[in-house]
């Protein structure tokens, strides 16, 4: 088995790896995580009058 | 409440008004060796001319006005998802100071032809040494930042702000070796077709990591943040992420097609250029998707219609990157201008619009302001660097695939019909056009300047204080 053997079955791993992120990503069970990281961005005020707006009612 | 820690907001600050600064510097530059092309008088100095200039421009706008949109924008991003202020802030004000200072450096040696001559890393070892210092400070910062956050998730965002910085350390080691010889000048490791491999494995990862990671970085993070709406698939931004990792670092070789280097390795990046057409385009339907249902915001908001713009050109371009690598449309495409007008397809219509778009956002919330001073203004923006754009690239690519037919077209007895001078003739107008263009864009960016500062003239610098993550996050 010389180095070009060791080549091929590394980018043979390389795409197995990708292929099983893909599976995993689109698995049923990772749904509910990723819904909820997908709402960092919505989980904070970020302008100086943000949180009395929100005390009043109005989303910001 | 009052006592309540805040967010570093001050290196943002910094990082996000340096983005204007070195902008308009930049795409001066740029401008200027435009007018060089259809004006040659305009060589007045050594030190002026356009080869001196021309890597000037590529780095202030690559490296400093593209660098400081990306550590303001990912230092911003990494604390407000994370819930946490910035890991050493000590070694966070050094990122900004050495890197305003990598900069001046660049500035200073480049037009004085002090130049390692590889393409985007022309600077010299001692500067590349510094660049090293805090590219590690910059990884400290933020990956510290990613350890001390305060929810589970890391935001799909930091996934990419993170992989570009990985990766970018990674590129300027290898493709930066040198032997110094004396202070201002040394010589590479490689040599031959190495070399040509290696400059070229990092000249193209730069575009894919440099220009495309950091700031698709910016696109998940700004994009539903000013339209209101979270990320269209975020099992799809999971897929294109990993996919752009495992693709990009092969597609090097397309810009050596019918060189020295081995036909095997030519056609191997061809094949992961094509293939990168995928997840590029699985990214920007991801972006775009994400306005459905808020397609309406488009009409009267200029930062959405910066970021949407954005995310078309990034298509176009990376549509347009991967049928330039294939090697028969190479031999019409290359050392024409026609990659200079893929090149700014992707830089103006891509890269500085998104980074105008994140700016607009930033600027007026690190000040404690509701909006920018003039909506208005940013729509004129908006528009005048649309117009700009689009005459820039349409001319690029009628000079590129002229003078490519021009280069090629042979007599019956199979002497050349045009000599290379009368290529350089026909150009003349369209590089006229591309001034025309290039002008535009810096206009738009002088408008922009103009719009910052009467936002933030008078105004207090705003920290907005940490908040605790809600409780379904915590």
């Amino acid at each position: 088995m010389d180095i070009n053997d060791i080549r091929s079955i590394l980018t043979v791993l390389a795409f197995a790896t990708f292929m099983g992120i893909v599976v995993w990503a689109y698995s049923r069970r990772r749904r509910a995580a990723f819904d909820e990281a997908a709402n960092l961005p919505f989980t904070e005020d970020e302008l100086p009058g943000a949180a009395r707006q929100r005390k009043e009612g109005k989303a910001s | 409440m009052d006592n309540q820690a805040t967010y570093n907001y001050k290196v943002v600050r910094q990082f996000a008004v340096m983005t204007v600064v070195w902008g308009i510097v930049g795409m001066l530059v740029g401008v200027i060796i435009a007018a060089q092309l259809v004006w040659p008088d305009l060589n007045v100095h050594e030190w002026l001319s356009y080869g001196r200039l021309r890597p000037l421009h590529t780095n202030a706008v690559i490296f400093a006005f593209g660098g400081c949109a990306l550590f303001a924008t990912s230092y911003y991003v990494v604390q407000r998802t994370g819930h946490t202020p910035l890991f050493a802030p000590g070694l966070a004000a050094f990122t900004f100071w050495g890197w305003q200072l990598v900069i001046v450096l660049a500035a200073v040696t480049l037009p004085l032809g002090i130049t390692s001559s590889k393409e985007y890393a022309e600077l010299e070892w001692p500067i590349d040494i510094l660049i090293t210092l805090v590219w590690v400070s910059y990884a400290v910062v933020f990956f510290g930042t990613i350890m001390k956050r305060k929810v589970p998730h890391i935001y799909v965002a930091n996934w990419f702000y993170g992989g570009f910085i990985l990766t970018v350390a990674i590129l300027h080691l290898v493709n930066s070796c040198a032997i110094p010889v004396t202070l201002t000048k040394s010589y590479s490791c490689y040599a031959g077709v190495q070399d040509a491999m290696i400059q070229w494995w990092y000249g193209h990862n730069a575009v894919g990591f440099f220009l495309t990671a950091g700031f698709l970085g910016m696109m998940y993070y700004f994009v539903p943040k000013q339209a209101g709406r979270p990320v269209y698939s975020y099992r799809l931004s999971v897929v294109h992420f990993w996919a752009l990792i495992f693709t990009y670092m092969w597609a090097g070789p397309h810009h050596l097609h019918y060189t020295a280097l081995p036909d095997w390795a030519q056609s191997v990046g061809m094949v992961f250029s094509l293939i990168l057409l995928a997840p590029s385009w699985g990214g920007m339907i991801n972006g775009i998707m994400t306005m459905s249902g808020a397609w309406h915001k488009l009409r009267d908001d200029p930062i959405l219609k910066f970021l949407i713009t954005s995310l078309s050109f990034y298509g176009m371009s990376t549509f347009e990157g991967p049928m330039m690598s294939i090697k028969t449309v190479n031999a019409l495409s290359h050392y024409t201008d026609w990659t200079v007008g893929h090149v700014h397809s992707g830089a103006l219509g891509w890269v500085a619009f998104i980074s105008i778009g994140s700016i607009y956002y930033l600027i007026p919330r690190l000040f404690g302001r509701e909006q920018m001073y003039s909506v208005k203004l940013m729509t004129v923006h908006f528009w005048i660097a649309t117009i700009g754009v689009v005459l820039y690239i349409a001319a690029m690519w009628i000079a590129g695939v002229m003078q490519g037919l021009m280069w090629r077209a042979t007599n019956p007895d199979g002497t050349l019909t045009y000599a290379f001078v009368e290529s350089v003739k026909s150009t003349y107008p369209f590089w006229t056009i591309r001034f025309l263009g290039g002008l535009m864009f810096l206009v738009g960016m002088l408008l922009m300047a103009w719009n910052v500062w009467k936002t933030v003239a008078g105004q207090k610098p705003y920290d907005a204080p940490v908040l605790a993550p809600a409780g379904s996050h915590a």
